[in-house]
Protein backbone atom coordinates (compact mmCIF):
# COMPACT_ATOMS: atom_id res chain seq x y z
CA UNK A 1 0.00 0.00 0.00
CA UNK A 2 1.23 3.50 -0.78
CA UNK A 3 2.07 5.34 2.21
CA UNK A 4 0.30 9.18 1.47
CA UNK A 5 2.55 11.87 1.38
CA UNK A 6 2.71 15.07 3.76
CA UNK A 7 1.15 18.04 3.02
CA UNK A 8 1.02 21.15 4.69
CA UNK A 9 -2.20 22.29 6.95
CA UNK A 10 -5.18 23.75 4.49
CA UNK A 11 -4.82 26.72 6.82
CA UNK A 12 -0.77 26.86 5.45
CA UNK A 13 -2.49 26.12 1.92
CA UNK A 14 -4.79 29.18 1.77
CA UNK A 15 -2.70 31.31 3.31
CA UNK A 16 -0.40 31.21 0.66
CA UNK A 17 -3.02 31.46 -1.64
CA UNK A 18 -4.26 34.35 -0.17
CA UNK A 19 -0.63 35.86 -0.21
CA UNK A 20 -0.05 34.84 -3.97
CA UNK A 21 -2.44 36.85 -4.71
CA UNK A 22 -2.11 40.08 -2.86
CA UNK A 23 0.01 43.17 -3.92
CA UNK A 24 1.25 43.55 0.13
CA UNK A 25 4.04 42.22 0.86
CA UNK A 26 3.75 38.57 2.89
CA UNK A 27 6.30 36.29 4.49
CA UNK A 28 5.01 33.28 6.22
CA UNK A 29 6.62 30.96 8.19
CA UNK A 30 5.77 27.42 9.60
CA UNK A 31 5.54 26.51 13.19
CA UNK A 32 9.21 26.20 13.68
CA UNK A 33 9.82 29.41 12.10
CA UNK A 34 11.22 27.97 8.58
CA UNK A 35 10.36 30.13 5.57
CA UNK A 36 7.67 28.70 3.42
CA UNK A 37 6.26 31.09 1.12
CA UNK A 38 6.76 34.92 0.21
CA UNK A 39 4.90 36.50 -2.66
CA UNK A 40 6.51 38.79 -5.27
CA UNK A 41 5.65 41.81 -3.41
CA UNK A 42 7.77 40.85 -0.40
CA UNK A 43 10.39 39.70 -3.10
CA UNK A 44 10.69 43.37 -4.21
CA UNK A 45 11.22 44.37 -0.79
CA UNK A 46 13.39 41.68 0.36
CA UNK A 47 15.54 41.72 -2.92
CA UNK A 48 15.47 38.45 -3.60
CA UNK A 49 13.49 35.51 -4.76
CA UNK A 50 11.35 32.99 -2.74
CA UNK A 51 13.31 30.05 -4.51
CA UNK A 52 16.50 31.87 -3.00
CA UNK A 53 15.18 32.53 0.56
CA UNK A 54 13.06 29.34 0.75
CA UNK A 55 14.03 27.04 3.53
CA UNK A 56 15.03 29.37 5.90
CA UNK A 57 15.24 29.32 9.44
CA UNK A 58 14.26 32.05 11.84
CA UNK A 59 18.07 32.54 12.77
CA UNK A 60 19.25 33.07 9.40
CA UNK A 61 15.57 35.55 7.94
CA UNK A 62 16.08 37.35 11.32
CA UNK A 63 19.49 38.62 10.76
CA UNK A 64 20.14 38.01 7.06
CA UNK A 65 18.01 41.48 6.39
CA UNK A 66 20.00 43.05 8.99
CA UNK A 67 16.85 44.33 10.56
CA UNK A 68 17.32 47.93 12.34
CA UNK A 69 15.55 50.04 14.67
CA UNK A 70 15.36 53.98 14.55
CA UNK A 71 18.68 54.48 15.93
CA UNK A 72 20.16 51.71 13.68
CA UNK A 73 20.76 49.18 16.72
CA UNK A 74 20.12 45.80 15.40
CA UNK A 75 17.06 44.19 16.45
CA UNK A 76 17.04 40.60 17.58
CA UNK A 77 14.87 37.96 16.68
CA UNK A 78 12.94 38.03 19.79
CA UNK A 79 12.19 41.91 19.11
CA UNK A 80 11.27 42.00 15.61
CA UNK A 81 7.74 41.90 14.81
CA UNK A 82 7.66 38.20 13.29
CA UNK A 83 9.97 37.02 16.05
CA UNK A 84 7.65 38.35 18.84
CA UNK A 85 4.67 36.32 17.19
CA UNK A 86 6.27 33.21 16.31
CA UNK A 87 7.99 33.02 20.36
CA UNK A 88 4.93 34.24 22.21
CA UNK A 89 2.30 33.31 19.59
CA UNK A 90 0.53 36.46 19.86
CA UNK A 91 0.02 39.36 17.02
CA UNK A 92 2.69 42.11 16.61
CA UNK A 93 3.55 45.20 14.69
CA UNK A 94 6.50 46.80 14.52
CA UNK A 95 8.79 49.62 11.70
CA UNK A 96 12.07 48.65 11.26
CA UNK A 97 14.60 49.41 8.70
CA UNK A 98 16.20 46.51 6.64
CA UNK A 99 19.25 45.72 3.68
CA UNK A 100 17.48 43.65 1.16
CA UNK A 101 19.57 41.30 -0.40
CA UNK A 102 19.51 43.68 -3.21
CA UNK A 103 21.91 45.88 -1.51
CA UNK A 104 19.23 48.73 -0.84
CA UNK A 105 18.09 49.70 2.71
CA UNK A 106 14.07 49.99 3.47
CA UNK A 107 12.18 51.07 6.25
CA UNK A 108 9.39 48.73 6.39
CA UNK A 109 6.22 48.32 8.63
CA UNK A 110 5.55 45.08 9.60
CA UNK A 111 1.77 43.09 11.18
CA UNK A 112 2.14 39.27 11.94
CA UNK A 113 -0.42 37.20 12.95
CA UNK A 114 -0.09 33.43 14.31
CA UNK A 115 -1.97 31.04 12.61
CA UNK A 116 -3.96 28.76 14.37
CA UNK A 117 -6.09 25.51 12.76
CA UNK A 118 -7.54 25.50 16.32
CA UNK A 119 -7.11 27.13 19.72
CA UNK A 120 -3.97 24.97 20.37
CA UNK A 121 -2.88 24.00 16.74
CA UNK A 122 -0.15 26.93 16.20
CA UNK A 123 0.57 25.96 12.62
CA UNK A 124 3.21 29.09 12.08
CA UNK A 125 2.73 32.76 11.31
CA UNK A 126 2.31 35.41 8.59
CA UNK A 127 3.66 38.55 8.57
CA UNK A 128 2.26 41.37 6.06
CA UNK A 129 4.76 43.98 5.43
CA UNK A 130 5.24 47.57 3.33
CA UNK A 131 7.28 50.30 2.99
CA UNK A 132 6.28 53.31 4.87
CA UNK A 133 5.48 56.20 2.00
CA UNK A 134 7.45 59.08 4.08
CA UNK A 135 10.80 56.91 3.61
CA UNK A 136 11.01 55.95 0.04
CA UNK B 1 -13.99 -3.25 0.71
CA UNK B 2 -17.42 -3.35 -0.97
CA UNK B 3 -20.41 -0.66 -0.82
CA UNK B 4 -22.96 0.69 -2.32
CA UNK B 5 -24.03 4.31 -3.65
CA UNK B 6 -27.03 5.83 -1.81
CA UNK B 7 -26.82 9.23 -2.81
CA UNK B 8 -24.64 11.45 -5.61
CA UNK B 9 -26.85 14.19 -6.01
CA UNK B 10 -25.60 17.73 -4.81
CA UNK B 11 -27.16 21.01 -3.17
CA UNK B 12 -30.85 19.57 -2.54
CA UNK B 13 -32.79 16.49 -3.47
CA UNK B 14 -33.61 16.51 -7.14
CA UNK B 15 -36.06 13.71 -8.28
CA UNK B 16 -37.42 13.49 -11.45
CA UNK B 17 -37.55 12.38 -14.67
CA UNK B 18 -33.95 14.21 -16.03
CA UNK B 19 -32.05 12.35 -12.74
CA UNK B 20 -33.56 8.53 -12.96
CA UNK B 21 -30.51 7.14 -14.11
CA UNK B 22 -27.78 8.66 -11.75
CA UNK B 23 -30.58 9.62 -8.91
CA UNK B 24 -31.75 12.52 -7.05
CA UNK B 25 -30.95 11.79 -3.30
CA UNK B 26 -27.76 13.71 -1.83
CA UNK B 27 -24.66 12.36 -0.38
CA UNK B 28 -24.57 9.30 0.96
CA UNK B 29 -22.36 5.92 0.35
CA UNK B 30 -22.12 2.61 2.38
CA UNK B 31 -19.15 0.80 2.86
CA UNK B 32 -18.17 -2.04 4.31
CA UNK B 33 -14.55 -2.64 5.05
CA UNK B 34 -13.77 -6.66 5.63
CA UNK B 35 -14.17 -7.39 9.30
CA UNK B 36 -15.76 -3.72 9.95
CA UNK B 37 -19.04 -2.87 11.06
CA UNK B 38 -20.89 -0.68 8.26
CA UNK B 39 -19.10 2.83 7.81
CA UNK B 40 -21.44 5.36 5.89
CA UNK B 41 -19.91 8.82 4.53
CA UNK B 42 -22.22 11.68 4.96
CA UNK B 43 -26.02 11.47 5.89
CA UNK B 44 -27.83 13.08 2.91
CA UNK B 45 -31.03 12.04 2.14
CA UNK B 46 -30.00 8.65 0.64
CA UNK B 47 -29.61 7.57 4.33
CA UNK B 48 -33.23 7.29 4.56
CA UNK B 49 -33.37 4.01 2.49
CA UNK B 50 -29.74 2.36 3.55
CA UNK B 51 -31.42 3.19 7.56
CA UNK B 52 -34.06 0.94 6.58
CA UNK B 53 -31.52 -1.74 5.16
CA UNK B 54 -29.92 -2.03 8.39
CA UNK B 55 -32.45 -2.22 10.89
CA UNK B 56 -33.85 -5.29 8.76
CA UNK B 57 -30.11 -6.40 9.06
CA UNK B 58 -29.96 -5.83 12.73
CA UNK B 59 -26.96 -3.54 12.55
CA UNK B 60 -26.51 -2.33 16.05
CA UNK B 61 -23.01 -0.47 15.46
CA UNK B 62 -22.68 2.31 12.69
CA UNK B 63 -20.27 4.32 12.11
CA UNK B 64 -20.95 7.51 10.20
CA UNK B 65 -18.43 10.03 8.64
CA UNK B 66 -19.72 13.55 7.91
CA UNK B 67 -17.70 15.39 5.88
CA UNK B 68 -18.73 18.64 7.05
CA UNK B 69 -22.83 19.68 8.12
CA UNK B 70 -24.30 21.26 4.93
CA UNK B 71 -27.90 20.71 4.98
CA UNK B 72 -27.06 18.25 1.90
CA UNK B 73 -25.15 16.11 4.01
CA UNK B 74 -26.93 16.16 7.11
CA UNK B 75 -30.78 15.92 6.15
CA UNK B 76 -31.19 12.48 6.06
CA UNK B 77 -30.02 11.89 9.93
CA UNK B 78 -33.36 12.36 11.24
CA UNK B 79 -34.74 10.08 8.84
CA UNK B 80 -32.49 7.14 9.71
CA UNK B 81 -34.68 5.10 11.21
CA UNK B 82 -31.40 3.43 13.36
CA UNK B 83 -30.93 6.52 15.42
CA UNK B 84 -34.48 5.62 16.89
CA UNK B 85 -33.63 2.12 18.11
CA UNK B 86 -32.10 2.39 21.43
CA UNK B 87 -29.88 -0.62 20.68
CA UNK B 88 -27.94 1.48 18.36
CA UNK B 89 -24.38 2.56 18.84
CA UNK B 90 -23.77 5.44 16.54
CA UNK B 91 -20.59 6.86 15.96
CA UNK B 92 -20.22 10.07 14.56
CA UNK B 93 -17.19 11.34 13.22
CA UNK B 94 -16.91 15.17 11.40
CA UNK B 95 -14.96 18.52 11.23
CA UNK B 96 -14.16 20.31 14.22
CA UNK B 97 -14.75 23.53 14.53
CA UNK B 98 -13.24 26.56 17.21
CA UNK B 99 -16.90 27.12 18.38
CA UNK B 100 -18.51 24.82 19.06
CA UNK B 101 -19.06 21.06 19.28
CA UNK B 102 -19.96 18.84 16.87
CA UNK B 103 -22.99 17.67 18.96
CA UNK B 104 -23.57 21.34 19.52
CA UNK B 105 -23.50 21.84 15.60
CA UNK B 106 -25.69 18.82 14.46
CA UNK B 107 -28.27 19.81 17.06
CA UNK B 108 -27.82 23.36 15.16
CA UNK B 109 -30.15 21.51 12.44
CA UNK B 110 -31.59 18.64 13.89
CA UNK B 111 -33.57 20.93 16.54
CA UNK B 112 -37.52 22.93 16.60
CA UNK B 113 -37.75 24.99 14.69
CA UNK B 114 -36.28 22.97 11.44
CA UNK B 115 -36.69 19.74 13.03
CA UNK B 116 -39.78 18.60 15.46
CA UNK B 117 -37.16 16.45 17.75
CA UNK B 118 -34.22 17.45 19.37
CA UNK B 119 -31.07 15.73 18.72
CA UNK B 120 -31.37 15.00 22.63
CA UNK B 121 -34.17 13.13 22.77
CA UNK B 122 -32.90 10.51 20.50
CA UNK B 123 -32.78 6.82 21.62
CA UNK B 124 -29.37 5.49 20.33
CA UNK B 125 -26.28 5.89 21.71
CA UNK B 126 -24.22 8.37 19.81
CA UNK B 127 -20.54 9.36 20.05
CA UNK B 128 -19.03 12.42 18.02
CA UNK B 129 -15.08 12.36 17.21
CA UNK B 130 -13.63 15.33 16.00
CA UNK B 131 -12.44 14.19 12.69
CA UNK B 132 -10.09 17.28 11.88
CA UNK B 133 -6.04 16.17 11.02
CA UNK B 134 -6.62 12.57 12.50
CA UNK B 135 -6.20 9.23 12.09
CA UNK B 136 -8.06 6.31 13.49
CA UNK B 137 -7.98 2.45 13.26
CA UNK B 138 -11.70 0.73 13.19
CA UNK B 139 -11.29 -2.87 13.75
CA UNK B 140 -8.63 -3.61 10.56
CA UNK B 141 -9.33 -0.77 8.95
CA UNK B 142 -7.34 2.56 8.92
CA UNK B 143 -9.36 5.92 8.86
CA UNK B 144 -7.75 9.22 7.98
CA UNK B 145 -9.19 12.71 7.37
CA UNK B 146 -7.89 16.39 6.33
CA UNK B 147 -9.28 19.42 6.26
CA UNK B 148 -10.14 20.46 2.50
CA UNK B 149 -11.21 23.75 0.45
CA UNK B 150 -14.49 24.43 1.07
CA UNK B 151 -16.64 26.99 3.01
CA UNK B 152 -16.85 26.31 6.92
CA UNK B 153 -14.92 23.33 8.51
CA UNK B 154 -14.93 20.14 5.81
CA UNK B 155 -12.69 17.19 5.39
CA UNK B 156 -12.02 14.80 3.48
CA UNK B 157 -11.93 11.20 4.21
CA UNK B 158 -9.06 8.26 3.25
CA UNK B 159 -10.21 4.72 4.30
CA UNK B 160 -7.63 1.66 3.75
CA UNK B 161 -8.12 -1.74 4.53
CA UNK B 162 -6.73 -4.79 3.41
CA UNK B 163 -4.23 -2.48 0.61
CA UNK B 164 -7.05 -1.20 -1.04
CA UNK B 165 -7.78 2.53 -0.22
CA UNK B 166 -10.97 4.43 -0.49
CA UNK B 167 -10.43 8.37 -0.76
CA UNK B 168 -13.74 10.44 -0.45
CA UNK B 169 -13.53 14.31 -1.21
CA UNK B 170 -17.36 15.53 -1.91
CA UNK B 171 -17.30 19.31 -1.72
CA UNK B 172 -13.78 20.05 -2.62
CA UNK B 173 -12.79 23.57 -4.53
CA UNK B 174 -8.94 22.74 -4.43
CA UNK B 175 -8.45 24.92 -7.81
CA UNK B 176 -9.48 27.90 -5.52
CA UNK B 177 -5.91 30.07 -5.57
CA UNK B 178 -4.36 26.93 -7.07
CA UNK B 179 -2.87 25.53 -10.18
CA UNK B 180 -3.30 22.31 -10.29
CA UNK B 181 -1.34 21.14 -13.29
CA UNK B 182 1.87 23.06 -11.91
CA UNK B 183 1.90 23.57 -8.22
CA UNK B 184 4.02 21.07 -6.24
CA UNK B 185 1.51 18.66 -4.47
CA UNK B 186 2.24 19.24 -0.81
CA UNK B 187 0.24 22.74 -2.05
CA UNK B 188 -3.02 21.47 -3.01
CA UNK B 189 -5.46 20.41 -1.10
CA UNK B 190 -6.55 17.00 -0.48
CA UNK B 191 -3.83 15.53 -2.43
CA UNK B 192 -2.84 13.28 0.59
CA UNK B 193 -6.03 11.72 0.92
CA UNK B 194 -6.18 11.27 -2.63
CA UNK B 195 -2.80 10.15 -3.24
CA UNK B 196 -3.06 6.63 -5.49
CA UNK B 197 -6.09 5.83 -4.12
CA UNK B 198 -7.81 2.92 -6.04
CA UNK B 199 -10.83 4.69 -5.75
CA UNK B 200 -11.66 8.52 -5.80
CA UNK B 201 -15.15 9.59 -5.27
CA UNK B 202 -15.05 13.40 -5.69
CA UNK B 203 -16.53 16.63 -6.28
CA UNK B 204 -17.38 17.65 -9.95
CA UNK B 205 -20.74 19.23 -9.79
CA UNK B 206 -19.92 22.27 -12.22
CA UNK B 207 -18.28 22.70 -15.91
CA UNK B 208 -15.87 25.49 -16.20
CA UNK B 209 -18.62 27.87 -17.59
CA UNK B 210 -20.38 27.23 -14.76
CA UNK B 211 -17.64 27.86 -12.43
CA UNK B 212 -17.22 31.56 -14.20
CA UNK B 213 -19.73 32.35 -11.79
CA UNK B 214 -19.50 30.23 -9.23
CA UNK B 215 -15.80 30.91 -8.03
CA UNK B 216 -15.48 29.85 -4.38
CA UNK B 217 -18.79 28.39 -3.84
CA UNK B 218 -16.39 25.32 -2.66
CA UNK B 219 -16.89 22.86 -5.68
CA UNK B 220 -14.78 21.72 -8.61
CA UNK B 221 -15.48 21.56 -12.40
CA UNK B 222 -14.68 19.00 -15.06
CA UNK B 223 -10.98 20.31 -15.67
CA UNK B 224 -10.64 20.57 -12.02
CA UNK B 225 -11.18 17.10 -11.42
CA UNK B 226 -9.27 15.59 -14.66
CA UNK B 227 -5.91 17.94 -13.34
CA UNK B 228 -6.47 16.59 -9.76
CA UNK B 229 -6.99 12.50 -10.20
CA UNK B 230 -3.85 12.88 -12.66
CA UNK B 231 -1.89 14.04 -9.82
CA UNK B 232 -2.61 12.26 -7.58
CA UNK B 233 -2.09 9.09 -9.57
CA UNK B 234 -5.56 7.27 -8.81
CA UNK B 235 -6.56 4.25 -10.08
CA UNK B 236 -10.71 5.10 -10.42
CA UNK B 237 -12.79 8.21 -10.45
CA UNK B 238 -16.40 8.63 -9.33
CA UNK B 239 -17.46 11.96 -10.52
CA UNK B 240 -20.07 13.23 -7.48
CA UNK B 241 -21.84 16.16 -6.18
CA UNK B 242 -23.97 16.20 -9.26
CA UNK B 243 -25.54 19.76 -9.96
CA UNK B 244 -29.35 19.83 -9.16
CA UNK B 245 -29.72 21.47 -12.16
CA UNK B 246 -27.87 19.01 -14.36
CA UNK B 247 -30.20 16.34 -16.15
CA UNK B 248 -28.60 12.27 -16.95
CA UNK B 249 -27.40 13.25 -20.46
CA UNK B 250 -25.67 16.44 -18.97
CA UNK B 251 -23.60 14.38 -16.43
CA UNK B 252 -22.44 11.92 -19.46
CA UNK B 253 -21.13 14.67 -21.66
CA UNK B 254 -19.69 15.74 -18.23
CA UNK B 255 -17.92 12.60 -18.21
CA UNK B 256 -16.77 13.10 -21.41
CA UNK B 257 -14.89 15.92 -20.35
CA UNK B 258 -12.84 14.67 -17.65
CA UNK B 259 -11.73 11.86 -19.81
CA UNK B 260 -10.73 14.06 -22.14
CA UNK B 261 -9.21 16.27 -19.84
CA UNK B 262 -7.55 13.45 -18.03
CA UNK B 263 -6.56 10.79 -21.24
CA UNK B 264 -7.41 7.63 -20.00
CA UNK B 265 -9.41 4.99 -20.75
CA UNK B 266 -13.46 5.09 -20.29
CA UNK B 267 -13.76 2.04 -17.89
CA UNK B 268 -11.28 4.53 -15.01
CA UNK B 269 -14.28 7.43 -14.81
CA UNK B 270 -17.92 6.47 -14.13
CA UNK B 271 -20.41 8.81 -12.89
CA UNK B 272 -21.50 8.20 -9.46
CA UNK B 273 -25.19 6.50 -9.84
CA UNK B 274 -27.38 6.04 -6.87
CA UNK B 275 -27.73 2.32 -6.17
CA UNK B 276 -24.87 1.21 -8.33
CA UNK B 277 -22.78 -1.37 -6.13
CA UNK B 278 -19.07 0.07 -4.96
CA UNK B 279 -15.87 -2.12 -5.18
CA UNK B 280 -12.95 -1.07 -4.39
Amino acid sequence: MDLAPRQHNLVLILARSFAAQLATAVFLVDAEGTVIYYNEAAERLLGNRFIEGAGMRAEEWSTIYRPRDADGQTVPLQSLPLGVTMLKREPAHGIITILGADGVDRRIEVAALPLFAHTEDFLGAIALFWERPEDR
Amino acid sequence: MRGRIWGSRGSIASPGQDTKRYGGNTSCVELRPPGCDVVILDAGTGIRELGVRLVREGAERIFLLLTHLHVDHLEGLGMFEPIWRKQTELHIWGPASPVASLEQRIATYFSPPLFPVHLSEVPATIEYHDASESEWRIDGARFSSNAIIHPGPTVGYRIESKGRVLAYLTDHEPALGADLANDSSDWISGFALAYRADVLIHDCQFTPQEYESRLGWGHSTTEHVARFAEKAEVDRLLLFHHDPMHSDDQLDAMRDDVLAGWGVDGDRCTVAAEGAELVV
